[in-house]
């Protein structure tokens, strides 16, 4: 084995990757945040059409998005890789354990919020990215993204599924943003303070931002 | 020792050996003294069942003063019970209440099988430290003391890392099984220092090429282990041990 392959497959590669795909995760969703926030110019989808179709057809973005899907695959395999070999480190499970005396139930349930997550995002790009791209494949043509979230955002049960998935996300950055930083060695007494404040703020403010989106086409509040 | 007047239901775990299947028994205790330290407890319930003819309580326990970390214990779902930074000889049954019921099960790894009731085998902690834990010089006599002059703020973090006892109590409290806050304070201890410095890259990968050998399971970042441990070492040296690893794994001469 190379001295590459030898430190990728070691326990704290492993966790190095998790944490490295993790951050290119975070930073995808400042993007899609920010993109799809501007839905709330309520200008009839008029700026959100604009940059959509940016990010659908600009040969940089379309290139990154191969990346993307590549960073969402490996962050999904090794977290499973990562559980199984966790689980298997303990063959016998204690009969007692107060685990709430020690850690936060978050921090112990990245795998359940990813699974959560996991099963959101299938839904989701089964509503949006997958038609759209394979529309633009057979037409080459893009679809009415905007028009498509006001008709899907009418159902009360997929806005309760994506409010739910948010709160999964929420969580799940909630311990993974910090999480993340550790696994790289940047624990420090210099900007540990930033690194939580930033984390917090993050976790909240995207997850509630996406939420508000199918909340507002469903009230009426986006139209 | 006063006789006390605490009674307690004990969950025991039994085990005859590595190859069978363990369970727990039930064990009912009068006259426990809210003085007695935990070990105490299981020295009177070990006496009672020698009485009764009954095969006593296999655990490890050798100073009984909070620094040899034998007394590996899992109680009430806690490494060494209820008491932040103190191991099990050091908790004291004042820190229960009367009536009550303690499950003790031992430490739970695959990398630490048990060997008999509550006595787990932690020779691969040993093993670690052979890979790598250690400075490559001839001991002689003691070097006047200050011969390599260290700072005392890096002195200090080297000896918190270095008051880790091996104990295990990481490894049991961790959901994954991880051994990385052992690893870390050990890696840490001769990184912080100088004479330290000849072996830093090579100890490193060794010593986390042995951790994984051994079956341990992967840092989760919950700093469990760090809330339990009965030395309170600090979860910075499992991020110092993260670049130290990085750092030799792309620049050590091992290729």
């Amino acid at each position: 084995m190379s001295w590459f392959t030898q430190a990728l497959t070691s326990s704290i590669g492993k966790k190095v990757i998790m944490s490295l795909t993790g951050l290119f995760l975070i930073s995808f969703l400042v993007i899609h945040a920010s993109i799809n926030a501007m839905i709330f110019y309520n200008d009839g989808g008029e700026t959100f059409s604009h940059w959509g179709h940016f990010m659908g057809t600009n040969p940089i973005i379309r290139t990154l998005e191969i990346g993307l899907v590549l960073g969402f695959l490996i962050h999904i395999a090794d977290g499973l890789w990562l559980t199984k070999l966790n689980q298997s480190a303990r063959p016998v499970k204690y009969a007692v354990t107060n685990a709430s005396a020690n850690s936060t139930w978050y921090s112990r349930s990245m795998g359940l919020l990813g699974t959560l997550i996991l099963i959101f995002l299938v839904i989701h790009t089964s509503h949006f990215w997958i038609p759209n791209r394979s529309n633009q494949f057979a037409t080459g043509e893009e679809l009415n993204l905007y028009q498509m979230m006001l008709d899907i955002f009418q159902n009360i049960w997929v806005v309760i599924i994506y409010v739910l998935g948010c709160i999964s996300l929420a969580w799940h950055l909630l311990h993974g943003f910090k999480s993340a930083f550790k696994t790289l060695g940047l624990y420090h007494v210099k900007y540990n303070d930033a690194i939580r404040v930033i984390g917090v703020a993050f976790s909240i403010i995207v997850p509630t931002l996406f939420a508000l989106m199918p909340i507002s086409i469903y009230l009426g509040w986006v139209y | 020792m006063s006789a006390g007047n605490m009674r307690l239901t004990l969950k025991v775990w039994r085990q005859s050996n590595t190859d069978t299947k363990g369970g727990f028994e039930n064990y009912n205790l009068d006259g426990v003294s809210p003085d007695m330290s935990f070990l105490e407890m299981f020295d009177i319930l070990n006496e009672q069942l020698i009485e009764e003819n009954k095969e006593p309580v296999a655990f490890d326990h050798d100073c009984r003063e909070g620094i040899c970390g034998s007394c590996s214990m899992f109680i009430n779902g806690q490494p060494h019970g209820p008491l932040k930074g103190v191991t099990t000889c050091q908790l004291h049954m004042r820190s229960f209440q009367d009536g009550d019921t303690i499950t003790v099960e031992p430490w739970r790894a695959g990398a630490f099988p048990v060997i008999k009731d509550l006595v787990v085998d932690r020779d691969g902690f040993d093993r670690i430290i052979s890979a790598g834990g250690f400075v490559s010089v001839n001991t002689g006599n003691a070097q006047d003391a200050n011969s390599l002059p260290i700072p005392k703020e890096n002195a200090d973090e080297a000896f918190s890392a270095a008051a880790c006892i091996a104990c295990g109590a990481c490894v049991a409290a961790c959901k994954n099984a991880s051994a990385m806050l052992f690893v870390s304070a050990k890696i840490s201890q001769l990184a912080l220092l100088p004479q330290g410095q000849a072996e830093r890259s090579i100890r490193a990968e060794k010593m986390v090429a042995q951790m994984d050998a051994e079956g341990f399971g992967n840092c989760t970042n919950t700093h469990a282990c760090s809330a339990e441990c009965p030395k309170e070492i600090s979860f910075e040296n499992i991020a110092r041990m993260n670049r130290e690893y990085i750092g030799a794994k792309s620049s050590s001469k091992v290729l």
